[in-house]
């Protein structure tokens, strides 16, 4: 995932999509942002889990 | 600022309660000298954002009238803060930012400030935060820097920034704080406390602004092991308005707190929690671990993935809780905290649901480990305080920005709800504290509270008010 993620492409898509305001000063911080949260993704994405492992939050009835 | 008012200010809390229910002092004397302190030292610091002088002298009048019709409090006459994302009735509760300021006032307490109402403790304000407690740092652009009391140069750390200054200034001997990644654990490592991070779920978050609810957590900070205790039994209690706190039975720490730790498993926790710390961090680890006789070192895999793991889902979760006001007013917003809030918006669905699946796994690795150790020692952040103004760090060749990264070693142990202790140490020498983290398993707040008190017994954990005249 890390060669194929482009933040500053994302960030355009995703700011877009959103409807979001990033002014031109902004939005080097804001491509090194999203930049770590996917290093960090990618990180937990790389990790072998079982399919039985279930997602923490629990919603009780 | 008066030696009387001096000395009653740098009593602990359960000094302050023997004194108040025997009838040595007055409630009222002790809230006045904390407003006394607040006034000569909080423009040095920083700390408080709301001082509530009036409250406070009401309800110090209320509990010497409770302890003149023969009743016995708690927290008889102990004056506290709470972090400025607390509720307070008649106070707009800020959450360190600039757009909820403009809310209406509170129409009600926190379910934790009148559980230590009850108790008899004395509301003397609200602390200084990073906006919406998306920091590590304790600077903002709306409310300026909070210093560190023990030296005004140096960040206190964050987000509970203004509750850990007001503590280890002594201008209260108890503040209230959050955690979500750290926020507790960071500051105490920084301004020298104790501070007490419990299991998820434990204590009701009602009445609180939320930063995360899949890890928000709401603990104290004092300048004793022992004043930890007594504040947490006084908090515990089932309450159904917090969605993510459990029935799971109280349990009471105060009275179990000299038990003999002898018969403990202690170990320090090794790979990650070594690999990425700076040598003041270690020594102070190695130092605890000394004092306990733990010679065992415990590999904990995986630490680094949960961290980031921890990060993902503070990312998307943070930012959908504040998409609208991301939308409508991000010039509005701190720009250290917008820029992280708009990357947080970008956040595909799949690497949160991934995060939340790898929560689960880490937590089972945990209770594992658990099953042959009770205690775990590890550093509560990489390094001493930052100086003020610090935008980066490095650590083994990597430089890293600041303010999301202070957190390295508390991440991982809220990301599946452990409670930990941190303990203040004061290295030979060295002119700023740092903090030990003492993580138990979950629900077993009493371990991590006992192995500090005899930290704090033996003297090798100490939180002496800052000598800030």
């Amino acid at each position: 995932m890390a060669d194929t993620f482009e933040p500053r492409a994302h960030v355009a898509h995703m700011e877009k999509m959103l409807g979001l305001t990033i002014e031109e000063d902004w939005r080097p911080v804001v491509e090194m942002h999203i930049a770590a949260i996917e290093k960090a993704a990618e990180a937990v994405l790389d990790f072998p889990l079982e399919d039985h492992a279930e997602a923490a939050p629990v919603f009780v009835p | 600022m008066s030696p009387e008012s001096k000395e009653l200010n740098a009593r602990t809390a359960a000094q302050t309660v023997t004194a108040v229910n025997s009838g040595d002092i007055r409630a009222l004397e002790v809230a006045y000298a904390s407003l006394e302190a607040i006034e000569s030292l909080n423009p040095k610091v920083n700390a408080f954002t709301d001082v509530l002088g009036e409250r406070a002298l009401l309800e110090a009048r209320a509990v010497d009238d409770a302890i003149q019709d023969g009743q016995t409090l708690p927290l008889a006459g102990v004056p506290y803060a709470v972090k400025n994302l607390y509720d307070v009735e008649g106070l707009t509760t800020r959450a360190g930012a600039k757009i909820n300021r403009e809310n209406p006032p509170a129409t009600a307490d926190a379910i934790l400030v009148r559980k230590l109402k009850e108790a008899g403790a004395v509301l003397v304000g609200a602390t200084h935060m990073g906006e919406y407690a998306y920091d590590f740092t304790g600077e903002s652009a709306h409310d300026g820097i909070c210093r560190n009391p023990h030296d005004t140069d140096y960040m206190t750390g964050g987000s509970s920034s203004g509750s850990a200054a007001a503590t280890a200034a002594g201008m209260v001997p108890l503040a209230m704080g959050s955690d979500t990644n750290g926020s507790i654990r960071v500051p105490a490592s920084f301004c020298g406390l104790f501070g007490l991070k419990p299991t998820y779920g434990r204590l009701s978050r009602a009445g609180t602004y939320p930063f995360v609810g899949s890890l928000d957590h709401l603990g104290p900070l004092t300048r004793s092991a022992e004043d930890l205790a007594l504040i947490f039994d006084v908090l515990q209690g089932h309450d159904p308005a917090d969605p993510a706190q459990t029935n799971h039975p109280e349990i009471e720490t105060h009275t179990r707190l000299a038990e003999d730790i002898g018969p403990l498993r202690i170990a320090v926790a090794g790979g990650y929690f070594r690999e990425k710390a700076l040598p003041d961090a270690l020594n102070a680890v190695d130092l605890v671990a000394k004092a306990l006789g733990a010679s065992l070192e415990i590999d904990i895999p995986e630490a680094a993935r949960a961290r980031a793991a921890a990060y993902v889902i503070t990312a998307a979760e943070g930012s959908t809780l504040h998409l609208n006001r991301i939308l409508q007013r991000p010039r509005d917003f701190d720009p250290e905290t917008r820029d992280r809030f708009l990357a947080g918006t970008m956040v595909p669905a799949i690497w949160v649901q991934q995060a939340q699946r790898f929560r689960s796994w880490f937590r089972d690795l945990f209770r594992k480990i658990f099953e042959n150790v009770d205690v775990l020692l590890a550093p509560a952040t990489p390094f001493p305080a930052l100086a003020s103004g610090t935008k980066t760090f490095t650590i083994g060749g990597e430089t890293m920005p600041a303010r999301p990264n202070i957190g390295l070693f508390t991440q991982p142990i809220s990301f599946i709800g452990l409670p930990a202790v941190t303990v203040p140490i004061w290295l030979e020498g060295a002119k700023l504290p740092i903090g030990v983290q003492v993580i138990a398993p979950a629900w077993r707040e009493d371990l991590a509270l006992r192995v500090a008190h005899q930290l704090e017994l033996s003297g090798v954990a100490r939180a002496p008010v800052a000598k800030l005249s």
